[in-house]
């Protein structure tokens, strides 16, 4: 975000907003995630239950399963089984259409890679974008440490954090106000420590609870299945991780629809952002 | 002078070639299932930096005795079914022999006798299928390495083969024998082992009785059940399907360690 020349006010100018190096690995992340996720879920569905601590097998308690019961009329029925609550899902869950046929399947064929049954194509998937993913955020934060992105872009300035500013922040977001002006040149607090809270906790705990899964690495870093509560434990953690991954893309997308959707994607296609000058700031 | 090319245009035209391009070579790449050799490359990748962090011993982590699954799943073949198996079970395996060949100094036939009387390792570790789930036994076996070095490795051997009694699938060619094989730095690691007893008692028929192997830094299908034979190769690209496992040849990593 460069300092540019004074123009007129409430003129539109075009800001620089990304560095070459956060677009590329935005579009890798985004799509390295996306097969991630894709392939997770298929290999999710070779053992659909999650476990807390060491082990767990069939019949062992579940934190959360996903299974198929045949229903009083003869018919499949989809069935999501998460702390002590039986949740009907039938067409999602547990039972979907594969070729117009209902099959018991976890996750559905249109969530999955590939969207057959195959866990150890999905396993092959998997690792090697997960060495890509490493790969690619190993780069991000190389480059966001040298050029000062992170400290200058990420880091929440002194007068972001006042209780009375976030306050401020928290209602214009849910009347759907965004920044103008000077302000948008920067990130808003709720942004910051959202993409902070992804960037050095959510990606970190799912990289560490995925290799906790390793018997080749936990006998190089036992301490994981310590750290972690268990093998079974780190596979629950993963899918929570991830889950709330989710949960975070689905916020991100809506915002950047709602806060003006071509001027967010040509930033981060172009790297720049179009913001109007104040008028009578 | 009027440009003919502007670097908008320039700029336009590359990424809609450049996102053709990208959609053209994904589909190539799904419609193979798993990817192909591009993405099947991280395997290898995989197994590298894992030796490299590994070092030759680091140890799968051991339990206590109450840390044991009461009822450990039994998964894959639970009862083989050839003639010559089914006669063996009859006989609490009495003339069974386990035959150790391929590219040794001195093939070797060993009853349950003689490997008992063999020094012995017990281990406390935990199996985790690649479907997902994980339990947790106590094993009692040889090391596979004081097996191998009575009867002396060529210096061609680089893996070692295990055959097995059980078929997975009823195939005419034979194709459908589980068989496994692991290199020769899983092979010498300190908790390889052929284990005969599983929980202090001799090894059950559902959990490979009479000799399975243990290799811990790997997934559950790697730890082959019912071993009837030994081969030390050079390759396994002869052998069966020729990747090295039942599920290999079926689209599974050869290098379970993940």
């Amino acid at each position: 975000m460069s300092e540019e020349a004074q123009p007129p006010r409430g003129a539109k100018v075009l800001v620089k907003r990304h560095s070459a190096v956060t677009r590329i690995t935005h579009w890798i992340n985004a799509f390295t995630l996306a097969v991630m996720l894709m392939s997770g879920l298929q290999i999710f569905n070779a053992h659909p239950a999650l476990y807390w601590g060491r082990t767990g097998q069939d019949g062992d308690p579940a934190v959360l399963s996903i299974g198929a019961v045949e229903g009083a009329d003869g018919t499949l029925k989809g069935r999501l089984l998460v702390a002590g609550a039986a949740i009907p899902t039938t067409g999602v869950l547990g039972v979907s259409d594969v070729e117009g046929i209902p099959t018991p399947r976890a996750f559905p064929a249109w969530a999955t890679l590939p969207g057959f049954y195959d866990l150890g194509a999905a396993r092959h998937w998997h690792f090697f974008f997960a060495w890509l993913l490493i790969a690619n955020g190993a780069l991000y934060l190389a480059c966001g440490l040298v050029s000062r992105h992170l400290r200058r872009d990420l880091a929440p300035s002194r007068d972001q954090l006042t209780p009375r500013h976030l306050g401020r922040e928290v209602l214009d977001h849910l009347r759907l106000r965004f920044p103008k002006g000077d302000e948008a040149r920067r990130y808003n607090a709720l942004q910051k420590l959202t993409y902070l809270a992804v960037i050095f906790v959510l990606l970190p705990l799912i990289v560490l609870s995925g290799l906790t899964m390793s018997p080749g690495m936990t006998a190089v870093f036992p301490h994981l299945l310590d750290l972690f509560q268990g093998r079974q434990s780190a596979r629950t953690i993963h899918f929570i991780a991830v889950s709330l991954l989710l949960l975070f893309f689905i916020v991100h997308i809506v915002m950047v629809v709602l806060s003006g959707p071509w001027n967010n994607i040509r930033s981060m296609i172009t790297g720049r952002y179009a913001i109007r000058t104040e008028e009578g700031a | 002078m009027k440009r003919l090319i502007t670097r908008r245009s320039f700029l336009t035209v590359g990424s809609v070639a450049a996102g053709a391009a990208a959609i053209g070579g994904w589909e190539a790449l799904v419609r193979q299932g798993d990817g192909g050799p591009l993405i099947r490359s991280a395997e290898t990748l995989t197994l590298r930096a894992q030796r490299l962090l590994q070092g030759r011993d680091a140890l799968a982590r051991e339990y206590t005795e109450a840390d044991i699954t009461p009822r450990f799943y039994a998964n894959g073949t639970v009862q083989p079914d050839t003639p010559d198996y089914v006669q063996h079970q009859g006989s609490a395996f009495a003339d069974w022999r386990l035959s150790v060949g391929g590219l040794v100094d001195t093939p070797l036939s060993l009853s349950l006798a003689d490997l008992s009387a063999m020094p012995s390792r017990t281990q406390i570790t935990r199996h985790d299928c690649v479907e997902g789930w994980s339990a947790i036994a106590k094993w009692t076996g040889v090391p596979l390495g004081a097996v191998l070095k009575r009867a002396g490795p060529k210096p061609a051997a680089r893996y070692v083969v295990f055959h097995c009694a059980d078929a997975l699938e009823l195939t005419l060619d034979g194709s459908g024998v589980y068989y496994e094989s692991i290199d020769m730095i899983d092979a010498f690691h300190p908790q390889t082992i052929l284990a005969h007893a599983m929980n202090g008692a001799a090894l059950p028929v559902a959990h490979g009785a009479p000799l399975r192997l243990r290799v811990e830094r790997q997934l559950g299908y790697k730890q082959a059940k019912y071993i009837m034979g030994i081969e030390l190769v050079d390759s396994f690209a002869g052998i069966r399907g020729g990747n090295g496992g039942y599920w290999e040849d079926r689209g599974y990593e050869w290098y379970a360690g993940i």
